[in-house]
């Protein structure tokens, strides 16, 4: 286990290595520097132009620049932002919590109907309600993010009233410092009555939009496994032993079909922060995404970079441990 | 339509906020005693749906109007525009003295103004005086200065406005009088420092910050002596304000809320749905496409007027045929203007005919545009000898500007438009930076771009068409360099009285005109939305947003 696990760790420095030069690479290919981006129609002057790029090292090679950076990192800083001039890392930390709130909302609300839909859809292979559920989810999957948010907003929250429109708590009855930057936590903490069931109104719109893609895709998943697995020996066996149709579903099958699923579900955290990104400028949701945004139009090149490697680090983290998962649901795959 | 609110409609009154399990406890003696002072602790609360993120609370390090906005409630000035106009009248200077040779300004400060106490454990001991003017000043100005280097330390607006190279002193000559000595007279001197960018700070925060070693929370947790003092700020969610009862000024000048939320919200759409829903009560910039439907909402209330900006093509007057001022005319007169501004604009804009807006002081409203009229345009270029079919290149922004919602768009009408009189206009275009670049060396033969006004003087606009901003790498894109005006242009800046300064700038936007350096597009008209319950706001001629004196009815 310990070697399977220091031989994965092993594996993600070349990935990581890998990221940073492309992250560092790609956005300087992107014309124009950080320096000129911040100057409009006015201009600068070329004395005051030279004298910030020297400030900020841009005028030493690329791969100066590189090798400084990859020093920088070394040390564990991952530098300043070049518009809010604030830690890179500080940043991160403080937008953070709120991406994660979000996307554990979306993700909880895809695996608990994603699963129980798909299985059942296996199970009632053929009838109206497989067919209803496949249809679904091929559009839910299709699902342009940005118009769906807004369509949600447009019924949800506005025409019925059910739901705040966007935010993360009703900023005029509720006042508390952010002590977790999880809205839910904070709010509970707060001890402010009312609080938290706010805090979870204004989660319910946007999980549902970050949650759709990743629900439609569980929900087929957990189909075609299930499939496969209610067709094998041990099912039949099962099933000749007599047992209710529900154990045979809900146990004997549900949890070899488990492990494509769990894999899906790995790989669609990076499918979630791709879409944190649309989903948190629809619902105004202070999170990394919005902020990624922002570095590139910017040219934040710190913030950029510090933010990619930052967050590929939680998707690599998630993937390892979900491959540490198999070995709970199949004990045959335990990692020696 | 009107939506249905229930469980959501915010109350524009709270109670104050209780901040533990403790209080919670407490809070029916909290309660009991309220009723037994008087109803005041009822808060209103403005709630202003903002579109971003303010990089600091420094005005003088930044360069967006997001973050002007979000420092304009702490802050004041030594003067300041009154609210809802371009005029230059009294803040924190109460009056002052122009030598004749207007090179000396000698500023009176107020007495008793009061910084704000508690923000980031900073307790004021004494009132604002000659030293925070000085601090402010002198941290954009004195690169040795203790502050000048904190927070990036870039002070754009101080070097754009000429400053580090025309102030000779800035001196104290009292605790309530300050000296500033320029090197060459400038009477836009007095608009400068009622720009943001001259926010006085308080000298004594700063000293404690310095003290601390926390120099570095300076620009992030904000003091100043404006109506509103700062409360919390978290990024990308909300900044939070309480009214400074402290506050010097007039009595409908000052804080009418109790508190002000700036609720960060950067997407249109999403900002019209919560104005909608009262989950804010003001926002701005909407989507022209949802005006339509705000301006029969009964329940809101839309502002417009032009913005301080233009948006203009420019002929290189230094490239043949367009030396040739006929050439220009007839171009100008080649283009459809109107249908630019309803197909491009969609009703967000204002044809143009001056360099500066009608809400400018000296706008000529006399100058009379050039008619829509291709048949003539056709016969003026043939009179002027050129032949067609004439191959020029026409320059548009990759980008969309305030002034500009779509310099693509544009540059095909005209490139239609053009092809109609035998033009063949080729569209050109780079990177943003690059293309900046290359028009102010004069590298085209016609572009397009534009300008947004600073200080509201129309010296911030008419310099754009100066002979000294025609060299290589200069501003002035038409590359027009015109005996008339340009003298006019120098004389302005010498005089204070605004009369006659009206009468030169009147004078230059015929000449202007006449000589046609440029074919001018439009103003953008900007738009405003608040609830019917919002009263005493004041649009902007600058585009900045100010919420003292606004009140929640």
């Amino acid at each position: 286990m310990l070697s399977f696990l220091l031989r994965r760790l092993a594996l993600t420095i070349p990935t990581f290595i890998a990221l940073m030069f492309v992250t560092f690479v790609a956005i300087r290919l992107v014309p124009g520097d950080p320096v000129e981006v911040r100057v409009g129609e006015r201009g600068i002057s070329p004395e005051r132009l030279a004298m910030f790029r020297h400030e900020l090292g841009l005028d030493q090679p690329v791969w100066q620049q590189f090798l400084s950076y990859c020093n920088q990192l070394l040390h564990g800083d991952f530098g300043t932002s070049l518009a809010t001039n604030q830690k890179v890392l500080t940043e991160f930390a403080a937008l953070f919590p709120a991406t994660i709130e979000l996307s554990l909302a979306a993700m909880l609300m895809a695996v608990l109907l994603g699963l129980p839909a798909g299985a059942i859809a296996a199970a009632r292979r053929g009838t109206v309600f497989d067919q209803t559920l496949m249809g679904l989810s091929v559009t839910g999957y299709s699902m342009p993010i940005f118009w769906w948010g807004l369509l949600l907003i447009m019924f949800v929250a506005e025409r019925w009233g059910l739901t705040p429109v966007s935010g993360r708590i009703d900023l005029i009855k509720y006042y508390f410092e952010p002590v977790t930057g999880f809205m839910v936590i904070d709010a509970w903490l707060s001890g402010q009555a009312g609080a938290v069931k706010d805090a979870l109104h204004h989660l319910v719109l946007p999980a549902i939009v970050l949650g759709t893609i990743p629900l439609a895709v569980i929900a087929r998943m957990t189909r075609s496994a299930m499939l496969e697995v209610l067709g094998e020996d041990y099912v039949r066996t099962a099933r000749a032993k007599g047992l209710p149709a529900w154990r045979v579903v809900g146990l004997h099958a549900l949890r070899n079909a488990l492990i494509p699923v769990v894999t899906i579900i790995g790989l669609q955290v990076g499918a979630l922060m791709a879409g944190a990104v649309l989903t948190e400028t629809i619902f105004s949701w202070p999170g990394v995404g919005k902020w990624l945004i922002e570095s590139i139009s910017r040219r934040d090149y710190p913030a950029l970079q510090g933010g990619v490697m930052l967050i590929s680090s939680v998707v690599i983290a998630v993937n390892l441990l979900v491959d540490l998962t198999y070995g709970l649901i199949n004990p045959r795959i335990r990692h020696g | 339509m009107t939506p249905i609110r229930r469980m959501y409609h915010p109350l524009t009154t709270r109670t104050q906020p209780r901040r533990s399990r403790v209080q919670v406890l407490l809070a029916p003696l909290a309660l009991a005693a309220a009723l037994l002072a008087a109803p005041t602790l009822q808060a209103k609360t403005l709630v202003y749906c903002s579109e971003g993120s303010p990089e600091n609370f420094t005005p003088a390090l930044n360069t967006t109007g997001t973050s002007f906005d979000a420092a304009r409630p702490v802050y004041d000035k030594l003067t300041q525009f009154a609210r809802g106009s371009t005029q230059v009248e009294p803040g924190l200077a109460e009056s002052w003295v122009v030598s004749p040779d207007g090179k000396v300004f000698t500023f009176k400060l107020r007495k008793g103004v009061k910084f704000h106490s508690g923000v980031n454990g900073f307790k004021p001991t004494r009132d604002f005086n000659a030293d925070d003017v000085l601090f402010s000043l002198e941290r954009q100005w004195k690169a040795d200065h203790p502050y000048a280097k904190v927070s990036g330390g870039k002070y754009d607006y101080f070097a754009d406005m000429g400053l580090n190279d025309d102030v000779a002193a800035i001196e104290k000559l009292d605790p309530l009088t300050v000296k500033i000595t320029l090197k060459k007279p400038n009477v836009t001197m007095l608009a400068n420092l009622a720009m943001d960018f001259a926010s006085i700070h308080s000298a004594e925060y700063a000293d404690m910050l310095l003290k601390a070693n926390k120099k570095e929370q300076f620009d992030q947790l904000p003091v100043g002596t404006g109506p509103f003092s700062f409360v919390a700020y978290q990024k990308d969610a909300v900044i939070r304000y309480r009214a400074n009862k402290d506050f010097w000024g007039a009595a409908g000048e000052k804080a009418l809320v109790d508190d002000l939320v700036f609720a960060i919200t950067p997407d249109a759409t999403a900002r019209y749905s919560k104005l909608k829903a009262g989950e804010c009560h003001f926002v701005i910039a909407p989507r022209p496409a949802d005006l339509p439907e705000m301006l029969k909402d009964a329940t809101l209330k839309v502002v417009n007027q032009p913005g301080l900006n233009i948006a203009y093509w420019a002929f290189n007057t230094q490239k043949p045929p367009f030396d040739k001022k006929e050439v220009r005319q007839a171009l100008s007169m080649a283009i459809d203007k109107a249908a630019i501004i309803k197909d491009v604009y969609l009703g967000a804009g204002q044809s143009a005919k001056n360099l500066i807006p009608p809400t400018l002081w000296s706008y000529n409203d006399a100058v009379k545009d050039y008619p829509f009229d291709a048949a003539k345009a056709k016969d003026m270029l043939a009179k002027a000898g050129v032949k067609t079919p004439l191959e020029i290149d026409l320059w548009y922004m990759p980008v969309q500007r305030p002034y500009n919602p779509n310099a693509k768009r544009i540059a095909e009408m005209m490139q239609a438009d053009l092809a109609k009189i035998g033009v063949n206009a080729k569209l050109v275009t780079f990177e943003w930076g690059e293309y900046r670049k290359r028009m102010q060396q004069g590298e085209h033969t016609t572009g397009m771009l534009g300008w947004t006004g600073d200080n509201g003087d129309p010296d911030n606009f008419f310099f754009l068409r100066g002979c000294e901003a025609a060299r290589p790498g200069g501003q002035n894109l038409s590359k027009w360099c015109n005996k008339a005006f340009d003298e006019r242009l120098d004389k302005a800046r010498t005089i204070a009285d605004v009369k006659e300064r009206s009468k030169l700038y009147q004078e230059m936007q015929q000449i202007e005109h006449d000589d046609a350096p440029d074919f001018k597009i439009a103003h953008s008209i900007v738009y405003e939305a608040m609830r019917k319950e919002v009263t005493g706001y004041k649009q902007s001629p600058f585009g900045s947003h100010q919420f003292n004196g606004v009140e929640l009815k």
